[in-house]
């Protein structure tokens, strides 16, 4: 009888091994594992034969089939990790696709050049102590002309020819309106630190100008200002900008609003002054204008000269910009062709 | 101004070895910058010759084959001009020559060796309104007398260098040699020479049967002088080279005298033919109507802002722009009165914008000196006595209001140098007011200086600061950053924001023209406001300020499909301009295009449609914060008719009007998508600090809820009802399919939201959601005449 059991048990173990080696999948063992180890399953039959057994053969069999439940639970485990294994493999070799295949996504923005720069320049002079502000671009004879010591019949009016809509009201043909209006505005008459980027207007069109374009104002006033703080700013601001080896030259100029006033180059930064097409072969690349605040202006807008002083300079920014970006025409950054705005999709680095 | 180097240095010496470039650079430094310097004539390698053969070319019916003599050798020359011929003294260009056009080599011309050409004046280079008849039909005839193998260009006497100086309009005083020799004398420190002035006056008086009368207040000095017998005839070399050098064409001796001294001193002057006067020239505004004939033989149709000359019964001369025709010297000219006098620069300016400009009327605009008004009577009867034969009368016939006593300042050295940011000592500071030619009575911080009449641009002590710091040299100050006390800029990064959002999403930042057509300028804009045209534009499509980028961009989008960018998604931050009333205004607006496609990728690419463009509206209103309370309305009464009217809606944040937004009506553009927004009015209305809120720690509860509605019942107007219902445990709605077609009734659609129901107190429990489901079927039911989907 316990011999017969025996054998029975040595024949469950060696056929439940065979199958499961053989078997193929997950649900195949489990099938298996129901099978042999199951609460019908064949090995706990055998447990059930054991009634007729003696009292010193049970544990022999008790034993035996503990120790072959045993040895075909740690089979199944590792059958079913391999199992497994295999199957989640197969999965990913399934799942497997083309990363060449073009992404999915929207289109790419882009920032026009012309803010790029006017961001630059607002980053570098905050960063100093600068506020930005903004002033209407439909101004009045009198903040863009009047108030700069520029009274009508003045000929220094020629040099911006205007668009005007009425006798009183013009587009503003330099950002230096707000200087007043930023004088005025300030009612303690407190010291002034400002630049204002924005758009411009003057009647002329040709390759080189547009009759739209862009300046930026800057404007201290505040009690010892001189004409080495206004070159001192300038050479930072121009650094910034054309890089660390960028000399300037002032040469005198006249604007009724500065007194003294300068016209200021730049050291060709192509060619680094020794003279190319660009620079025209001076070696300098005429850029800004600049000054000390003529008396009168602070006076007119409520600062007494004899207390303060101060500068301004200006500098059209679509020039800046074509200089940064290498733009060859300045038509460029007004057509708005997509083949040209898509090309400023990065970070300024 | 055209500053010829051989008629300054009459009046100063110039150091030897300075070169016109390191003369026009030091000025640059110093005082005006320049266009161009140089030589006025520029061919190199040219000489004197004398045609001794003159042979018809064998092979051609033009040209001839002559032997010209230069001196140490003997050319032969092929050449075309028709005067050539033997014995006619020309100008050699030998081979190697460069002149403005060509290069001269050795060569074969049909067959005959020639080496070198003979030349006009227009192919050395002269400006063709100088050069006569002769030569530009053939070439240069050069006097019989003409030393050959010399230089000829010496020889006729246009040896000269000449600087073309952009002066700033301040500067009246450089449109003069005097005042460029002056400014030389500050820079290299030379004195200046007086200017000759000596002539011989009969025993009459002028004001004995001449007078003058001015009858308004835009004439502060006016003087006439009186010679008479004049002899009309060619100037000399002198004169006429020094004319050409500063570009006005020689025309004879009187008339080049005039100019020759209005470029000497600066001051205009108007000669008149005595004879055709009656005894007096009256200074007054013209009247309205007045008519005129100018020199240049055009009638002139004045007004009462215009200055005119009379002679006592009509208008005979625009004052300080342009003479009149009925009294100009002709060759006939005998007896002459000078005029010298000083207009009001604003009328002139006025006059000369409306009808001509002249080398007058731009020193007029620009200030005169009343002691040269005087200086250039003398000179030009000097000039006219000497090389006219004139005789001058005695006295002088005037009217002078002006103050001709020199400009007294006073200036601090300290102040000088704190301005400057310099350290100049005060005997530096002295010695540049003495270079500049100003006088001054030294005190112990500073001086009172005396600035001659002549500098009518230096009027207050900054102008006196700032001539000694161009003189010192501006470029030798150091540059330094103010020591301003510490502090953030204020600074309003609202719109980079916006414009980062923009391009995160995928558009691409346009930059577009303000003006636009008059029918474009409204376009996309329905407030009650109107656009505003210019005055005077520049030409029909940029004649008004636009309401509304959209016009902008849509031609942006029609530039490019014409170029097959078909994918375009453009945005631009602007302002846009209105007129209410009298009043004009302007806004900042945000305005964006879509067309093509958007969203990229094999399988998922997407053209845009109303849901992406809207889809952009509701991020950057979400980014800015208005979460909630925006919403989109079709009212058609508010959309321009520019737009789709199936397919736009008004958008609204806290019930009130920011924008508008949709396609563009198909006879304008195909499948283009449109929307722009009033920052300015949308940035206005508040938003809440962003805040923690705490995290629900109960499940939220999803359930489906599907109705069948009326076909044109909006979304938004059922959510406003479940929301309504649903209270503060529905937490979020979401429409999710939308369904018409069979099961459906024709006039029904069918529409599921996604409910999500939670409560920061409790789980909620199927019984209660229940229960609000049902309250808000039975309200749906009744409000909108909804049923349940099955």
């Amino acid at each position: 009888m316990i011999n017969k059991m025996k054998d029975q048990i040595e024949q469950i173990k060696v056929t439940s091994i065979e199958e499961v080696k053989n078997a193929k999948d997950l649900r195949e063992l489990n099938d298996l594992k129901v099978k042999y180890l199951g609460k019908k399953g064949e090995l706990t039959s055998v447990l059930r034969g054991m009634k007729d057994l003696s009292a010193e053969e049970r544990p022999v069999i008790g034993g035996l089939v503990n120790k072959v439940r045993d040895e075909l639970n740690e089979l199944f485990d590792s059958k079913e990790k391999e199992l497994e294994e295999a199957e989640l493999a197969k999965k990913l070799e399934e799942e497997k696709i083309d990363v060449t295949l073009p992404a999915n996504k929207p289109k790419r923005g882009s920032k026009h050049p012309l803010n790029r720069v006017i961001e630059e320049i607002e980053d570098l002079f905050v960063s100093m102590g600068y506020d930005v502000v903004d002033g209407p671009e439909l101004e009045t004879d009198e903040y863009c002309f009047e108030r700069l010591n520029l009274p009508k019949g003045h000929p220094a009016r020629d040099m911006q020819d205007s668009f005007y809509i009425t006798t009183e009201h013009l587009l503003r043909t330099q950002t230096s309106a707000v200087q007043a209006r930023v004088m005025m505005a300030n009612e303690e008459k407190s010291p002034i630190r400002v630049i204002v980027p924005g758009k411009t207007y003057r009647r002329e069109d040709d390759a080189t100008h547009s009759h739209q374009f862009n300046q930026v104002e800057g404007l201290v006033i505040d009690e010892g200002i001189t004409l080495a703080h206004l070159k001192g700013t300038l050479e930072v601001f121009m650094r910034k900008l054309l890089g660390e080896k960028t000399q300037l030259r002032f040469r005198p100029s006249y604007f009724p609003f500065t007194e003294p006033s300068y016209e200021v180059d730049v050291s060709c930064f192509k060619c680094g002054g020794k003279g190319c097409n660009l620079c025209k072969q001076t070696g300098w690349i005429e850029l800004l204008g600049a000054g000390m605040v003529h008396p009168n202006v602070l006076k007119m807008n409520g600062y007494d000269p004899e207390k303060y002083s101060g500068f301004a300079f200006g500098t059209g920014l679509d020039r800046l910009a074509m200089f940064k970006y290498g733009i060859t025409d300045m038509r460029y950054l007004y057509r708005n062709d997509v083949r040209f705005l898509t090309q400023f999709d990065q970070l300024d680095r | 101004m055209k500053l010829s180097l051989n008629f300054v240095k009459d009046y100063i010496d110039l150091p030897e070895d300075l070169t016109v470039e390191q003369i026009a650079e030091d000025m640059t430094n110093h005082s005006s910058e320049y266009d161009e310097a140089g030589k006025l004539i520029n061919a190199t390698n040219l000489i004197i010759g004398e045609v001794i053969e003159c042979e018809a070319h064998p092979d051609s019916d033009h040209l001839h084959v002559c032997k010209v003599n230069i001196g140490k050798e003997v050319l032969n020359i092929v050449c075309g001009a028709p005067n050539v011929r033997k014995g006619l003294k020309v100008i050699v260009a030998q081979v190697g020559a460069k002149l403005p056009e060509i290069t001269i080599k050795k060569g074969m011309i049909r067959g005959q060796e020639s080496n070198g050409m003979m030349c006009s004046m227009l192919e050395l280079g002269l400006e063709s309104k100088f050069v006569d008849e002769v030569d530009k039909t053939g070439i240069h005839e050069l006097p019989t007398d003409a030393p050959v193998g010399e230089d000829p260009i010496k020889y006729i006497g246009l040896d000269d260098e000449v600087i073309d100086f952009e002066l700033t309009a301040n500067r009246g005083d450089l449109l003069s040699i005097l005042g460029m020799a002056y400014e030389l004398g500050a820079i290299y420190n030379k004195p200046v020479k007086d200017i000759d002035l000596a002539h011989k006056e009969n025993n009459e008086d002028i004001n004995d049967s001449f007078k003058v009368v001015v009858n308004t207040e835009n004439c502060s000095l006016f003087t006439a002088k009186k010679v008479k017998n004049v002899v009309i005839k060619e100037s000399p070399e002198f004169i006429k080279s020094r004319l050409i050098a500063s570009g006005i064409r020689p025309i004879n001796n009187v008339v080049d005298i005039s100019n020759y001294v209005m470029l000497e001193t600066g001051q205009p002057l108007h000669f008149y033919d005595a004879d055709k006067l009656d005894g007096m020239l009256e200074v007054r505004m013209a009247q309205n109507g007045e008519k005129l004939t100018t020199l240049d033989e055009v009638e002139r149709t004045l007004h009462d802002e215009n200055i005119v000359i009379s002679d006592g019964k009509r208008a005979i001369g625009l004052a300080g722009v342009m003479g009149g025709l009925d009294t100009e010297i002709t060759d006939s000219t005998k007896n002459i009165i000078i005029e010298s006098a000083i207009f009001d620069g604003v009328k002139v300016r006025k006059t000369s914008k409306e009808l001509v400009r002249s080398e007058a009327s731009n020193r007029f605009e620009k200030g005169l000196d009343p002691n040269r008004t005087y200086m250039a009577q003398e000179r030009a009867c000097a000039l006219l006595e000497k090389y006219a034969d004139a005789e001058v009368v005695g006295g002088i016939a005037k009217y002078d209001t002006t103050n001709k006593e020199d400009k007294k300042i006073e200036v601090k050295f300290k102040e000088i140098n704190q301005i400057l940011g310099l350290n100049i000592p005060d005997e530096e500071i002295l010695e540049i007011f003495t270079r500049l030619g100003f006088t001054y009575e030294k005190k112990e911080d500073g001086a009172i200086v005396s600035v001659p009449t002549r500098r009518i641009d230096i009027n207050i002590k900054e102008d006196i600061n700032e001539e000694v710091g161009r003189i010192y040299g501006v470029n030798n100050i150091e540059g330094i950053l103010p020591a301003l006390p510490m502090r953030r800029g204020s600074f309003d990064k609202t719109t980079r924001e916006i414009r980062n959002k923009m391009i995160g999403m995928g558009l691409n930042e346009t930059l577009s023209y303000v003006l636009v057509g008059e029918n474009e300028a409204k376009m996309f804009d329905t407030s009650d406001t109107e656009s505003i045209k210019l005055l005077d534009p520049m030409s029909e499509d940029r004649n008004t300020l636009r309401n509304s980028i959209l016009p902008s961009l849509l031609n942006i989008y029609k530039y490019n499909e014409a170029r097959y960018n078909k994918d375009v998604s453009l945005f631009e931050i602007a302002k846009t301009f209105y007129k209410k009333g009298e009043e004009f205004g302007e806004e900042q607006h945000l305005a964006v295009l879509m067309s093509g496609e958007y969203y990229q990728g094999i399988g998922t690419s997407k053209n845009v449609d109303f849901y992406i463009i809207k889809g952009i509206a509701e991020e950057i209103l979400d980014y800015l914060g208005y979460k909630n309370r925006y919403s989109f309305v079709t009212d058609n009464s508010k959309i321009a008719k520019e737009f789709h009217p199936g397919q736009s809606a008004v958008i609204s944040v806290n019930n009130d009007a920011v924008g508008s937004i949709g396609k563009v009506h198909p006879s304008l553009a195909n499948d283009v998508f449109v929307m722009e927004i009033n920052l300015d009015k949308l940035l206005a209305k508040k938003v809440g600090k962003m805040k923690f809120k705490e995290i629900s720690k109960f499940p939220s509860v999803n359930k489906d809820l599907a109705i069948v509605v009326d076909k044109n019942l909006q979304a938004q107007e059922i959510e406003k009802q479940i929301k309504k219902i649903g209270g503060s445990t529905l937490t979020e709605i979401k429409p999710f399919d939308i369904y018409t077609g069979k099961g459906i009734d024709e006039d029904k659609k069918s529409i599921a939201f996604n409910l999500v129901f939670s409560d920061s107190t409790k789980t909620l429990n199927d019984e209660e959601i229940n229960g609000i489901l049902n309250k808000i079927i039975d309200g749906l039911q009744k409000s909108l005449n909804a049923t349940i989907r099955n």
